[in-house]
């Protein structure tokens, strides 16, 4: 099927990241295998590794801090008379300039990375413009997750099946409230609102099975809204959706709204064809014309 | 007749709503009991309810704060023990109750717990630290006051009646909106801090007026108070903020009772102009909660480090940029909306540039201990709580300020973790050090340092442990909000949080021993001289608790920490030679009418009482209109009864501990303060 990003070099960790990792390997063994600290695709493995860079960079200032407070709080303690007291000395130019150039350095250190970052990082922006992404269409539902494969013909609820090594590129949309899509392995979330669709890439570097859920509150049924990702190999992709394609159910305009009344917990559902331009249909539902939905879906 | 009110209204829904409705209607019943009882009804409407007085104002916000840091703490013990249960169960609070529980804790702490702290501190302190007899607007004082209190008023109500909000404290649309919220639950949010909010922005008026115009003689910008400083910067962010969040509610008001589409998901709403209003309001709001706060610790590092400030002016530009940049950040609250990377770095940029000016203020109370004398008084011990906690809070702020970290820790328990670490230790502590250091300016007696001491300990341990497994659970991709949940390595951190909200419980313990303990020995705590810390600022120059008119004739300021100046020149306690008559504002029962007026058409909006709704609409204009018609809203404090005054505060300075010699005034020859010994 599509192409595999072989090695995506641009991602690639900086030199500091691995002592940050360190540490929190020992603080826990648990959070270890914390989604967001031990990333399963580049996007969250470049995302966190920025993370910690930030973190090793403001400990040059929070180090001091803890360590000025401790030391001047004992050092400084009425009882002892000895040391020296001046109650007069009120300013300095030198000590004023550090004060205010050390942590403007940092921030100016931190903004430069934050700058680029936020650019390549964009979730609107494709991985490897080079290599076919697989196309997926997420409705966010009362409470649950629909997704459409529009060039395989098949939806999916609560499960969301790709094969590793090929980047995913999602449109996103509610039909319901403001939800938040989020696999937190793979990278970052992004809202999904009614009458709009939000876009998200990810790539899962090896196969694997990642937790997914909504993460903007959206009423009682919220606590259940998650879903499972599954990376898979090319093969077992092709053979998943064959074994879609086999299901008697099919998403048409009446199996739709059937499947958009609230429930929880709602099992994974598999629906062999699709009614056409789905997607646009919800989007349009909302944003009023059908025109504004194709405008969009065109982006 | 009632609207949609009917009997179904009770919470006889769930056990344990029951119960809370009980303890609310029984501890309302009590206290009214209580004060039949003791017969104190004349007393507290004459000196009291209607007073425009802006200590007695101020002490009457801070019960207040101190009343709703109790309802708001028990909702966070119940969010703390559901979710330490409710693994693959639904622990023992349905979803549709725990969900109104997070919503009130934060509406509760923010609104009706914080603001009145804040909001009472400098309602006690800011008239004194700047040599005035009140606030510029002294009714429009009382106003604020029942305005708010009518606010916390309705949250409590919706206890009893009805159901509250489940959208959250911050309400997003379109969740919020009337078809997926019908009941009355958001109706009771939208307006507790519609009234309350309208309360602020008269507040911030207020202040900035009463600081521009009432300052003593002498007493430049650049000789106020550090904390007359924070509470200049946060007027100026109520007044302007403030606005944005009445016109935010206003439109979800419309939406809802009216059916506009201002936030709906079709009819050509648009939720996402919601967050942009609310956060325009809302980050800004961060700042009015924290600056305050740094006022407080500003006042306190130099009181017990025995110092002047390091690098005043530094602090002041500080202040000040703070106040102004919170106006450029608010987009970072949703940077996960979807705007592009241009937007989304600008206001990530932004907002990693307030850290500078936060960072330069942490570094100048740190160079006020270098070389100070430092004693370590509560509320010294919560300032440096504050210190070391805050970094650590400033630290994960500024990965949330990066946008691509965003993306990865939004909406989970590290942006909890995140803004209970700012709150807590930013401000909270702030407002606990202000209290216990200003409480015998308050009340005239020193509170029982022991108990205080218990209680931060309780407090700071317990803080690390409630919140520190709330950044951990965010890696691991824990959302806020949650009722129960299925990935069993998340239990433990949330059973160690827990346990940190039962330490904390003990923490608020104590701080009610601490009250009852240091109420029963005050006469061993007397503060006769009004001066029990050695402070630097004037409002020490007040006797404890102050004259109503605080200073008999106003004092000349010739430099920053006025009062220490005075002390030292050996004039601080100089006898005029005559006193004058002081016109003073007279008290009136309006500022309360238009409180309970204001609550009584909340509620009737609430349940669709539209007689009711017009009926106190119609008092409340009725009573404007009184009160401006009132010509004798002011009486004259004779200049005779005004000496018999201070010839009492002179005697009681004579037979304080304290000689005021000028010698005696530096603080190497200075006792430590009695309650410190």
């Amino acid at each position: 099927m599509d192409g595999m990003v072989k090695q995506a070099p641009a991602y690639r960790s900086p030199r500091m990241a691995p002592a940050v990792g360190a540490a929190l390997l020992v603080s826990g063994c648990d959070l270890s295998n914390a989604p967001v600290l031990d990333p399963k695709g580049p996007i969250a493995l470049a995302e966190r590794d920025l993370l910690f860079t930030a973190v090793v960079l403001m400990l040059i200032v929070v180090i001091p801090v803890f360590v000025m407070t401790f030391l001047f709080a004992w050092r400084y303690r009425a009882s002892n008379t000895k040391a020296r007291y001046t109650p007069d000395w009120t300013y300095s130019v030198p000590v004023d300039a550090v004060v205010w150039l050390v942590p403007a350095a940092i921030v100016i250190a931190l903004g430069t990375l934050l700058w680029r970052n936020t650019h390549r990082l964009d979730p609107y922006r494709p991985i490897d413009p080079s290599v076919q992404p697989l196309q997926v269409e997420v409705i966010a539902q009362d409470w649950k997750w629909l997704f459409i494969y529009p060039a395989q013909g098949i939806a999916v609820v609560n499960q969301l099946v790709f094969p590793s090594g090929t980047p995913l590129s999602l449109r996103i949309t509610s039909d319901t409230v403001m939800n938040s899509f989020y696999i937190p392995a793979l990278g970052g979330q992004i809202y999904a609102m009614a009458g709009m669709q939000t876009r998200l890439h990810l790539l899962a570097d090896a196969p694997g099975r990642f937790a997914g859920r909504n993460l903007q509150y959206s009423g009682s049924g919220f606590s259940d809204q998650h879903f499972e990702a599954m990376a898979t190999s090319p093969d077992e992709f092709n053979a998943w959706v064959a074994k879609v394609k086999q299901s008697p159910d099919k998403l048409d305009a009446a199996g739709y709204r059937a499947l958009a009344v609230r429930s929880r917990g709602h099992p994974v559902t598999y629906y062999s064809a699709v009614a056409p331009g789905l997607f646009d249909t919800i989007v349009a539902k909302y944003s009023g014309s059908q025109a504004h939905a194709h405008q969009q879906a065109a982006q | 007749m009632l609207g949609r009110l009917t009997i179904d209204a009770l919470p006889l829904y769930s056990a344990i709503a029951f119960g809370g409705a009980l303890v609310t209607v029984g501890g309302a019943l009590a206290v009214v009991a209580g004060i039949t009882w003791f017969g104190l009804w004349r007393y507290l409407w004459n000196e009291w309810l209607t007073s425009v007085d802006h200590k007695r104002i101020g002490i009457m916000y801070v019960t207040l704060a101190m009343i709703m840091l109790m309802r708001g703490f028990v909702d966070a013990m119940m969010m703390r023990s559901q979710q330490a249960i409710a693994l693959n169960s639904d622990g023992y609070l349905p979803p549709e109750h725990f969900d109104q529980i997070f919503s009130s804790h934060g509406t509760i702490m923010i609104f009706f717990m914080a603001m009145p702290f804040l909001t009472g501190l400098i309602n006690i302190v800011v008239p004194q630290q700047i040599g005035a007899r009140d606030v510029a607007f002294p009714f429009m004082n009382a106003v604020s006051l029942w305005l708010t209190t009518a606010g916390a008023g309705l949250v409590m109500v919706s206890l009893v009646i009805g159901k509250f909000s489940t959208a959250g404290w911050t309400g997003y649309p379109p969740f919020s909106g009337s078809e997926y919220s019908p009941g009355v639950g958001v109706d009771y949010w939208l307006w507790a801090i519609l009234i309350g909010g309208i309360g602020s922005t008269l507040t911030g008026i207020n202040f900035i007026v009463t600081i521009f115009k009432q300052r003593a003689p002498g007493m430049t910008f650049m000789r106020m108070p550090l904390f007359t400083w924070t509470a200049l910067c946060t007027s100026v962010l109520m007044t302007f903020a403030f606005p944005a969040l009445t016109v935010v509610c206003a439109m979800l008001v419309l939406d809802r009772t009216l059916g506009m589409h201002f936030f709906t998901n079709g009819g050509g709403g648009n939720m996402m102009n919601y967050p942009n209003l609310f956060w325009l309001w809302g980050h800004p709001e961060v700042y009015i909660l924290i600056l305050p706060a740094f006022g407080v610790y500003s006042e306190v590092v130099a009181t017990f480090c025995g110092k002047r400030l390091f690098g005043y002016t530094s602090l002041v530009i500080a202040t000040a940029s703070i106040a102004i940049l919170s106006f450029t950040v608010w987009l970072h609250h949703f940077f996960t909306m979807g705007a592009s990377a241009n937007v989304n770095a600008f206001f990530g940029l932004a907002t990693m540039i307030i850290a500078v000016p936060t960072g330069v203020k942490v570094f100048d109370w740190l160079l006020t201990m270098f070389r100070g004398r430092i004693i370590f008084h509560t509320s010294m011990l919560w300032t440096l709580g504050f210190i070391v906690t805050f970094v650590i809070g400033g630290m994960t702020g500024v990965l949330l300020a990066l946008p691509p970290a965003d993306y990865l820790m939004h909406n989970t328990t590290f942006l909890v973790a995140h803004f209970h670490n700012m709150l807590i230790p930013g401000a909270l502590f702030g407002y606990f050090a202000g209290y216990m250091y200003w409480f015998p300016k308050a009340f005239g007696f020193t509170l029982n340092e022991r108990w205080g001491v218990r209680a931060f300990w309780f407090w700071l341990i317990g803080f690390y442990l409630a919140f520190m497994p709330l950044y951990a659970l965010g890696f691991m991709g824990m959302p806020r909000r949650l009722e129960h949940y299925n990935i069993a390595a998340w239990q433990p951190y949330l059973v160690v949080a827990a346990l940190g909200a039962l330490m904390i419980l003990v923490g608020i313990g104590f701080l009610v021993v601490q009250f009852i303990v240091s109420v029963q020995e005050r006469q061993q705590a007397l503060d006769l001289s009004g001066d029990p810390w050695n402070g630097r600022t004037l409002e020490w120059l007040t006797s404890s608790p102050p004259a109503p008119y605080n200073f008999a004739v106003l004092p000349e300021v010739r430099d920053i920490d006025a009062f220490h100046d005075m002390k030292a020149g050996g004039v601080a306690y100089r006898r005029p030679e005559r006193y004058h008559d002081i016109t003073m504002p007279r008290n009136t029962s309006a500022g309360l009418m238009l409180g309970v007026l204001a609550g009584l058409l909340g509620f009737a909006m609430i349940w669709y009482i539209w007689w009711m709704a017009i009926a106190s609409g119609l008092c409340m204009w009725a009573v404007i209109i009184a009160r401006v018609y009132d010509d004798d809203a002011e009486y004259v404090l004779p200049a005779s009864e005004i000496e018999e005054i201070e010839a009492q505060r002179y005697q009681a300075l004579a037979s304080s501990a304290r000689t005021q010699t000028a010698e005696e005034a530096t603080f190497s020859n200075q006792p430590l303060p009695e309650s410190l010994t």
